[in-house]
């Protein structure tokens, strides 16, 4: 898995790049928490994720949490087809702010 | 029934002229099978027609005496121990009873294998296990011990432990057996959505007629070990043969009767007439 931090209008981009498992997610959590715990309000861009695990959105569940403790913005954008099928699978697709692309998501935010 | 994928896709298992045997029994009887990627695979059969050990040959745990088998691109029989244990972790497997350890909450029995195999974050593998508890909708009842869930929840909590490392491959040994109806269909369900939302392949060894024309993509049905039919749901109830015929309809087969041999049974005597001591 690759990753990228972009600041873009004031919020954070982190677009993870790749397969999402057990072996990348660890990557993965310790990215976000670590951006959160500098407060930032974060998009989360899926949208070269081909395949994310339970571990992955377990992941993102931990991140949305830590992000709602600080009063932080969080958004996952751009989740492929695939991705979106396990977390509606758990129906955290009821938890998650979803939007369709990284500027619906950063234009969220900004509104937010 | 479950919709046909129609798509081409590659094999998840593939067997081939497979000979099993207990003793000098021969169980399994040059078995050849193959279950596409994605597919829910049924296999039923009576008792004894060799259903259970044909999965259990396919999970590596028991040996075959001749023939192949393919699982996810590999021939088992020519894996180590550690690639075997690789292979295995691509695998869930819902046994029958649970097997539940009785000493453990549902919560650690669900993250055990991600004790075993992962190095993730403690906070990780306790939300991955309630995750995997909400979609067996056993939401909350990680802190309760095995001996506190029901025979149905048991079963879905085997299927939350079955599933907590996304398997590839997840193999169901009779998932309805003990349930009434209503909680039968449940987890019919439940590994229909399985297989929707991650693409599993699934292989459900079951007699449980109603739960088979309800998921498989295709039905396998052995018979004394000898693979009778292989088909879609609609194939196997189209089918004249009479042991198919039985099998749908719940007749015994009817046992094929020596008389000379069922009265020495009786009369306790050997062939030649001696008394059998």
């Amino acid at each position: 898995m690759k990753y990228e931090t972009n600041d873009v209008e004031g919020v954070t981009v982190v677009a993870l790049e790749g397969d999402v498992d057990l072996e990348s997610s660890p990557v993965a959590r310790r990215l976000l928490l670590d951006q959160i715990a500098r407060n930032q309000r974060l998009v989360v861009d899926l949208s070269r994720v081909g395949y994310m695990d339970s571990s992955g959105v377990a992941s993102l569940v931990e991140a949305l949490q830590s992000a709602r403790k600080r009063g932080c913005g969080f958004v996952i954008a751009a989740t492929g087809d695939a991705v979106l099928r396990v977390i509606r699978l758990a129906r955290l697709d009821r938890v998650f702010t979803l939007s369709a692309t990284v500027q619906d998501g950063i234009a969220a935010l900004r509104k937010g | 029934m479950a919709s046909p994928h129609s798509s081409p896709r590659g094999k998840a298992i593939e067997v081939e002229h497979l000979e099993t045997q207990y003793g000098s029994r021969k169980v399994l009887k040059n078995v050849s099978l193959a279950v596409d990627d994605g597919e829910i695979m049924v296999v039923m059969g009576g008792s004894g027609s060799g259903k259970s050990t044909l999965m259990r040959a396919i999970l590596g745990l028991q040996r075959p005496t001749a023939g192949t088998i393919r699982v996810l691109g590999e021939d088992i029989a020519g894996l180590g121990t550690r690639k075997m244990a690789a292979l295995r972790r691509r695998f869930g497997v819902a046994f029958q009873g649970g097997a539940l350890f009785s000493s453990m909450t549902v919560g650690d029995n669900i993250m055990l294998p991600l004790r075993e195999h992962s190095d993730l974050d403690e906070r990780t593998m306790e939300i991955m296990a309630r995750i995997k508890l909400e979609v067996v909708n056993l939401a909350g009842f990680e802190n309760l011990m095995p001996s506190e869930l029901s025979g149905g929840m048991l079963k879905r909590a085997a299927f939350a432990r079955a599933i907590i490392m996304d398997p590839k491959i997840l193999f169901c040994d009779e998932p309805s057996a003990g349930l009434d109806p209503v909680v039968s269909s449940t987890i019919d369900d439940l590994i229909l959505r399985l297989r929707e939302a991650m693409d599993m392949t699934v292989v459900v060894v079951t007699h449980d007629l109603d739960s088979a024309f309800k998921i498989a993509d295709r039905i396998t049905i052995l018979d004394e070990g000898r693979i009778l039919f292989v088909g879609t749901p609609d194939e196997v109830r189209a089918q004249k043969n009479q042991r198919i015929q039985d099998l749908l309809n719940r007749r015994p087969p009817e046992e094929a009767l020596d008389p000379e041999a069922y009265l020495r049974r009786l009369t306790g005597e050997s062939p030649s007439g001696e008394p059998v001591s």
